[in-house]
C-alpha cells in the first residue's frame, strides 16, 4: 500500500475549506432573484385550522404571495410518505394519517406549517407573517405516549383510532414462555429512552429554482441523501417529474438521521417557485430546527429476562411503547421494529425471544431515526437488563456477560438477524484492562472512605449496520433498495473522480474514500477526488445513514474499481506485449511481473482516450460503473466501560473514566474512525447525562431552545480512551463494519449503568440530571 | 430583527439625552442579554443607545472601604482585574464563572444588574456584600435595587453608572451552574463584615429572584463554618421548579452551595 493507503491516518482533504470558512452550505448559495420564504407555524399542540386571512400581509413591502396549505390540496401536492409498511400483530397493516406540507384542516403539533409567506427578503417575511391571521380551534392534546394510549385519549387522526398505528410483535412467544417456566431466576426492568432533538450544527434549509423555459426544478437541500429526495419528491409528492428535478445537497453541517428525511419545506419551497416564478429560499432557524427535526428515541418498555440455575439466559420478553409524534416520518415504523427488535439478542446467546412494539400517535413533533436509530434503544434496554441482572443475581456483571456471550459464527439469533463474525470476549477484555477494571473495589473503597459515591458500568454493544441488503429489507416493508453506486472515472491524464450515491455530511468520505482509490493504484490521494450529493453528476444512489457508507458505497467503489483495473490491465498488456495476467499494480504503475517493464497509469489513461492502439475490439475510454447490494447487514460491536464519581450532596455525576473498545473490522483511516467514536460517544453520553426534548401535559415544547436543552459540551465529556479489536467482516471485500453510530448506540447503558453502581439505587432514568440522581439516592 | 436606529454617545449626559429623545429608547451594554431578546422579535426599541463606548462607564477603582466597578466593565475585566482580585477575589471568581468566554468579553455587569434575570450571578454578590448601586440620578442600597423577576429600582431611562462594593473580612461564592443555560441553578454568596454582621444571598432558586437566607445568615453569624449549617433547613416554598431542578432540590442546593461558599472563603 501506499502511505495513503488503507489504515493511514491520513489528514482530511475537506478540513482545510471547512477550517478557513469555505465551506458552501446551502445559505451561502445566491440566486439572482431569490425570494425568500418564512412559515407560519402553529403555536398550538392541536388544533382545527378555522380561517386564514393575508389580506394585512399581501399589502406589506416586498411582499410576493401568501400560500396555505388549501392551495397545496387545490394543486394536488401529495402528502407526506412513510417508506416502510409495518403490518400489525392481527395481519392489518399500520394505520397512517395524512400528513400534508401545511396543513389544511387540522394541526397536530406545535411548529406544524400551515402558510408561507414568500417576500423580497427574509426580514420581509416575517414582517408580514406577523400580519396574517390564523384562526385556530384548539383541540385537547396529548404528548406522553402512556396518556395518548389511554380511553378517552383526544385522538390525533381518525385512521387511527386509539392513536395505535401498529400493534407488532417479533420472535417465538411461546418458547418465550416455555423458557420462563423453568426458569431459576427472572428480571424485570422498567424504562424510559428518553426524547432526543437532533441539533445539527447547521439547521435545515432548502432553495428551489424553477425554470419555465426547461420546466425544470433544481433543488439544493440539507440532505442525507439527494437521490431518495429526488425520487419521493418525484414519485409520491407530484411537485417535479423526476428527469425535471435536480437535487444538489452540497457541504451539511451534520445529519444524524435528521436530514434523511424530505420535509414539507423543501416540498413548499419547489411549488412556490414554480408559483411566483422565482427561486424560492428557506433557511431554518434554531428554533424551526427544535420544532421541526425529526425527533429521535421515545420509548417506555417493559423487560423480564429467565435465567437457569446456572445465570445462563433462558429467554427475554419485551414491550415497547413507541412515541411517533403526530405524523408517520419517513421510515419511522422500520426504527422501533427492524431496527430495534431484531437486535435485542445482543452480544448474548437467548435461545428465545419476544417483543412487541406498539407505535402510538401523539401531538409532538414526529420522531425518526436518529444516529443508531432503534439500536441504542434496544442496546440500552439490554444493557441495563444485564447489570440489573447481575446485582440482583449477585454476580459480577462483566462476568455475567462474558458466560452468556455467542461465541461461534455465524450466529443465526431468534430475532431475524444472523451475525457473521465477532470477538466479544475480545472487546471486553481490553475494554475492562484498559479500565483496570480489577483494581476497581479498591478505587470504590478508597473514594467510599473520602466520601464519595463511586461506580463502574459496562456495556457490550452490537449493532446491525452496513444497511441494507435489499431483498431482504424488501420482504420487511421496506419501500427502496438499500444498494449502492460507484462510478470512477480514470481522466486522460491519469486524475480520478469518484461518483457515489452516499453523502458525506461529517464522515470525512473525501478522505477516506480516496484511500481505498490510493491502497489499489498506489497513486497519492491528491490525484483523487470524491463526487458526491448532486443527482445530476451521481447518477443514483441511497445516501448515508446507518453507518453504510464504507460498508456499501466503499464496497461499490472496490467493485467499480475492479472492472476499472480489468480493462486498465488489458491496456497495460497490449501496450508492453505482455499477458494480462502478468500484470500487477504498485505505485501507480503497471508492471509486468518480474521484469522492469512498466507503464505509469496515466498512460493507460491516456491511451485509453486517445484509442490510437488498443486490444482489437476494445471501446476507448476508462469509466467504470458498479452496483453493489450487500447480502447481509454488517455487526460491529464492542465494549464500553465508564467510571464515574456522583456527588451526594448535589446528585452531580463526573467522569473518573471512559473507555471503548470497538471492532469495526478494518479501519481505513483510524483518526476517522476515532473521531466518529468520540463524536457517538458524546451524543451517547448526551443522552444518558443532559439530552431531553420535554413536553408538557398539552404539548407545548418546553425544550426550545438551548437554554432549556442541554447539548453536550466539551467539558461535560471525559478524556476517551478508544482502542480497537478486530475481526474481519466476512460480507465484504474490505472486510469494514461501519462506525458511525456506534458511540452513540453504547455509550449511555454504560453510563447509567455506573452511576447506579455508585448509588446502590436502580430507580433511574436518562437523562441522569443531578436532579434525579440527588432524588434517587435521597428519595 | 426589527428595524432600529444605533447610537453611540460618548457620555453618559449625552445618552440619557438621547434616551429621552427616543419613542422607545433602549440602553445597550454589552448586547448578551437585548439582541438575542431583539433577534427573536421580542424586543423592538425605536432606538438603541450603546453605553458600551463611553469611557466613564468603563473601569475599577479601589475606592476607601471597597471597590467600585463601573456599569460597562465586562465580566472578563472584572474576573481578571488585579485591584477585584486584592480587594474582594469572590467577586472576581464569580465573575469568571458567567457565560463562556465570549459572553465574559461582552456582557457587562451594569447590563447584567439593570437586567436582573432571576438566574444571574451577580445580584448574589451585590445583595450578599450590601452593595450600592450608583446610577446618573442616585445611589440605590442593594437591599432597595432587586424587586423581583427581571425587575429592578430602575426608573426609565435611569443609567447604572456604577457598583461600589464594601470591603469584607470573609466572602465566598458558590454556584451550581443549570445545566443547559450555565447561569445559576443556584448560586449562594456568603459574605461576612469586618464588623461581624453576615449576610448570605442566593440566586437561581426563588421565583422573586437573587434573596437573603435569614436563616444561614443567622447560622454563620453564630459560627461561621460550613459545619454550622449541617442543622439547618431549607424551605422549598416559593422556590423555582422546573425540568433541571425542582424546589427541593433547589433547596438542598441552597445549603450546599452555602456550605461551599463558606469553604471557599475559608
Ligand atoms: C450564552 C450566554 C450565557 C450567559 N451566562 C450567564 C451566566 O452564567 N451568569 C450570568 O449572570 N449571566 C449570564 N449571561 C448573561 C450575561 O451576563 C449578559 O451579559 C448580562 O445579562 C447582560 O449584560 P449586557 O452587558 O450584555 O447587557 P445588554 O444585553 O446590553 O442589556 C441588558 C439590559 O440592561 C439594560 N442596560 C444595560 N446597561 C445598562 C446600564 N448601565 N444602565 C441601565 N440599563 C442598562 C439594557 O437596556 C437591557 O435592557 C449569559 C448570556 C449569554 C448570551
Amino acid at each position: 500500500m501506499g502511505v495513503e493507503g488503507i489504515g493511514a491516518s491520513v489528514v482530511r482533504k475537506e478540513d482545510k475549506r471547512f477550517i478557513t470558512g469555505k465551506g458552501r452550505y446551502v445559505d451561502d448559495i445566491k440566486l439572482v432573484g431569490c425570494t425568500h420564504a418564512h412559515f407560519i407555524r402553529s403555536p398550538h399542540a392541536h388544533a382545527k385550522v378555522k380561517g386564514i386571512d393575508s389580506t394585512e400581509a399581501m399589502k406589506m413591502p416586498g411582499v410576493i404571495a401568501v400560500l396555505t396549505g388549501q392551495q397545496l390540496v387545490d394543486d394536488k401536492i401529495g402528502n407526506l410518505i412513510c417508506g416502510w409498511a409495518i403490518t400489525s400483530k392481527d395481519g392489518s397493516p399500520m394505520k397512517m394519517g395524512a400528513w400534508p406540507a401545511m396543513a389544511p384542516e387540522t394541526v397536530r403539533f406545535v411548529g406544524q406549517a400551515v402558510a408561507v409567506v414568500i417576500a423580497e427578503t427574509k426580514n420581509q417575511a416575517k414582517d408580514a407573517a406577523e400580519a396574517v391571521v390564523v384562526n385556530y380551534e384548539e383541540l385537547p392534546a396529548v404528548a406522553d405516549v402512556r396518556a395518548a394510549i389511554k380511553s378517552g385519549a383526544p385522538q390525533l387522526h381518525p385512521e387511527a383510532p386509539g392513536n395505535i398505528i401498529y400493534d407488532w410483535h417479533l420472535g417465538d412467544e411461546a418458547a418465550v414462555n416455555a423458557a420462563f417456566s423453568k426458569a431459576a431466576n427472572v428480571v424485570s426492568l422498567d424504562l424510559t429512552n428518553n426524547r432526543l432533538a437532533p441539533n445539527a450544527m447547521e439547521p435545515r434549509a432548502a432553495i428551489a429554482d424553477y425554470d419555465a423555459a426547461e420546466e425544470h426544478f433544481t433543488l439544493y437541500t440539507t440532505s442525507q441523501n439527494p437521490h431518495v429526495a429526488r425520487l419521493v419528491l418525484s414519485a409520491f409528492y407530484n411537485v417535479a417529474p423526476e428527469h425535471k428535478l435536480r437535487v444538489i445537497a452540497p457541504d451539511v453541517g451534520g445529519g444524524f438521521g435528521s436530514k434523511i428525511y424530505i420535509y414539507p419545506e423543501e416540498m413548499v419551497a419547489l411549488w412556490a417557485s414554480k408559483k411566483v416564478g422565482r427561486p424560492v429560499k428557506w433557511t431554518g432557524d434554531r428554533t424551526e430546527a427544535f420544532l421541526t427535526d425529526a425527533h429521535g428515541r421515545d420509548h417506555v418498555s417493559h423487560a423480564e429476562m429467565a435465567f437457569d440455575k446456572d445465570n445462563k439466559i433462558l429467554g427475554l420478553r419485551v414491550k415497547t411503547h413507541a412515541n411517533f409524534g403526530a405524523y408517520m416520518s419517513l421510515f419511522s415504523s422500520a426504527v422501533p421494529t427492524y431496527l430495534y427488535a431484531t437486535l435485542l439478542s445482543g452480544q448474548y446467546l437467548i435461545p428465545a425471544i419476544y417483543a412487541e412494539v406498539i407505535a402510538v400517535y401523539t401531538n409532538t413533533t414526529p420522531v425518526d431515526a436518529y444516529r443508531g436509530a432503534g439500536r441504542p434503544e434496544a442496546s440500552y434496554l439490554l444493557e441495563r437488563m444485564m447489570e440489573t441482572a447481575a446485582r440482583q443475581l449477585k454476580v459480577d456483571p462483566a462476568e455475567l456477560r462474558k458466560k452468556n456471550f455467542i461465541t461461534s459464527f455465524p450466529y443465526q439469533t431468534p430475532v431475524i438477524m444472523a451475525y457473521d463474525a465477532g470477538d466479544f470476549h475480545a472487546s471486553i477484555d481490553a475494554a475492562m484492562k484498559a479500565i483496570d477494571y480489577a483494581g476497581f473495589a479498591a478505587r470504590k473503597a478508597k473514594a467510599k472512605s473520602e466520601g464519595k459515591l463511586r461506580g463502574i458500568g459496562v456495556s457490550c454493544y452490537i449493532e446491525a449496520c452496513g444497511i441494507a441488503p435489499s431483498k431482504a429489507v424488501g420482504s420487511l416493508g421496506a419501500g427502496v433498495g438499500l444498494w449502492e453506486s460507484a462510478e470512477i472515472r480514470v481522466n486522460p491524464v491519469g486524475t480520478i473522480e469518484v461518483l457515489t450515491g452516499t453523502h458525506s455530511h461529517g464522515q470525512s468520505h473525501e478522505t477516506t474514500f480516496c484511500q481505498i482509490i490510493a491502497e489499489r493504484l498506489g497513486v497519492p490521494i491528491s490525484q483523487v477526488s470524491i463526487v458526491h450529493g448532486d443527482t445530476d453528476k451521481v447518477q443514483f444512489g441511497m445516501g448515508t445513514y446507518g453507518s453504510r457508507s464504507i460498508a456499501v458505497g466503499g464496497t461499490a467503489i472496490v467493485k467499480a474499481m475492479e472492472k476499472v483495473e480489468a480493462k486498465a490491465k488489458k491496456i497495460a498488456a497490449h501496450a508492453l506485449e505482455a499477458s494480462e495476467n502478468d500484470i500487477v499494480i504498485e505505485n501507480g504503475e503497471f508492471k509486468v511481473t518480474g521484469t522492469d517493464k512498466s507503464i505509469a497509469l496515466p498512460m493507460v489513461a491516456l491511451a485509453a482516450y486517445t484509442a490510437h492502439n488498443l486490444p482489437d475490439g476494445m471501446e476507448p475510454g476508462l469509466k467504470e460503473t458498479a452496483f453493489y447490494d450487500p447480502t447481509n447487514f454488517t455487526f460491529p460491536a464492542g465494549a464500553y466501560i465508564c467510571e464515574v464519581e456522583v456527588d451526594a450532596a448535589t446528585g452531580k455525576t463526573s467522569f473518573v473514566n471512559f473507555v471503548a473498545a470497538d471492532d469495526f473490522g478494518r479501519l481505513i483511516n483510524p483518526m476517522v474512525v476515532e473521531g466518529q467514536v468520540h463524536g457517538g460517544l458524546a451524543q451517547g453520553i448526551g443522552q444518558a447525562l443532559l439530552e431531553h426534548a420535554v413536553y408538557d401535559g398539552n404539548g407545548q415544547p418546553v425544550t426550545a431552545s438551548f437554554m432549556d436543552y442541554t447539548m453536550p459540551r466539551a467539558d461535560d465529556l471525559p478524556s476517551f480512551k478508544v482502542s480497537h479489536t478486530t475481526t474481519l467482516c466476512p460480507g465484504n471485500p474490505l472486510g469494514v463494519k461501519g462506525c458511525g453510530e456506534a458511540g452513540a448506540i453504547g455509550a449511555s447503558a454504560a453510563v447509567i449503568n455506573a452511576i447506579t453502581d455508585a448509588i446502590g439505587n436502580n430507580k433511574l432514568e436518562m437523562p441522569a440530571t443531578p436532579d434525579r440522581v440527588w432524588h434517587a439516592i435521597h428519595g | 430583527m426589527y428595524e432600529t436606529t444605533y447610537h453611540r454617545p460618548s457620555s453618559i449626559d449625552e445618552a440619557a439625552a438621547l434616551f429621552s429623545k427616543g419613542k422607545e429608547a433602549k440602553y445597550l451594554a454589552g448586547g448578551h442579554t437585548l439582541i438575542p431578546v431583539m433577534k427573536q422579535r421580542l424586543a423592538s426599541p425605536s432606538d438603541v443607545i450603546d453605553l458600551g463606548k463611553i469611557k466613564e462607564l468603563i473601569g475599577v477603582e479601589p475606592s476607601g472601604d471597597g471597590i467600585v466597578v463601573k456599569a460597562a466593565t465586562t465580566h472578563y475585566d472584572v474576573a481578571t482585574s488585579d485591584t477585584v482580585k486584592k480587594a474582594l477575589p469572590a467577586l472576581a471568581y464569580l465573575a469568571s464563572l458567567i457565560g463562556d468566554p465570549a459572553v465574559r468579553h461582552r456582557g457587562t455587569i451594569g447590563g447584567s444588574l439593570a437586567n436582573n434575570d432571576p438566574a444571574a450571578d451577580y445580584p448574589a454578590a451585590v445583595l450578599a456584600t450590601g452593595a450600592t448601586v450608583k446610577t446618573n440620578k442616585r445611589t440605590i442600597a442593594a437591599d432597595e435595587f432587586f424587586k423581583g423577576l427581571f425587575s429592578t429600582a430602575l426608573e426609565d431611562g435611569e443609567i447604572i453608572t456604577a457598583v461600589s462594593f464594601p470591603v469584607q473580612a470573609k466572602a465566598g461564592y458558590a454556584k451550581f451552574p443549570h445545566p443547559a443555560s450555565r447561569f445559576a441553578l443556584t448560586g449562594v454568596f456568603v459574605a461576612k463584615t469586618p464588623s461581624g454582621d453576615v449576610r448570605v444571598a442566593a440566586t437561581g432558586a426563588s421565583q422573586n429572584g437573587v434573596m437573603r437566607i435569614p436563616a444561614i445568615e443567622a447560622a454563620l453569624k453564630a459560627n461561621w463554618s460550613a459545619g454550622a449549617l449541617d442543622g439547618v433547613s431549607i424551605s422549598a416554598d416559593g422556590l423555582l421548579s422546573d425540568i433541571h431542578g425542582s424546589a427541593d432540590y433547589r433547596a438542598n442546593l441552597i445549603k450546599v452551595m452555602a456550605q461551599r461558599a463558606v469553604t471557599a472563603a475559608g
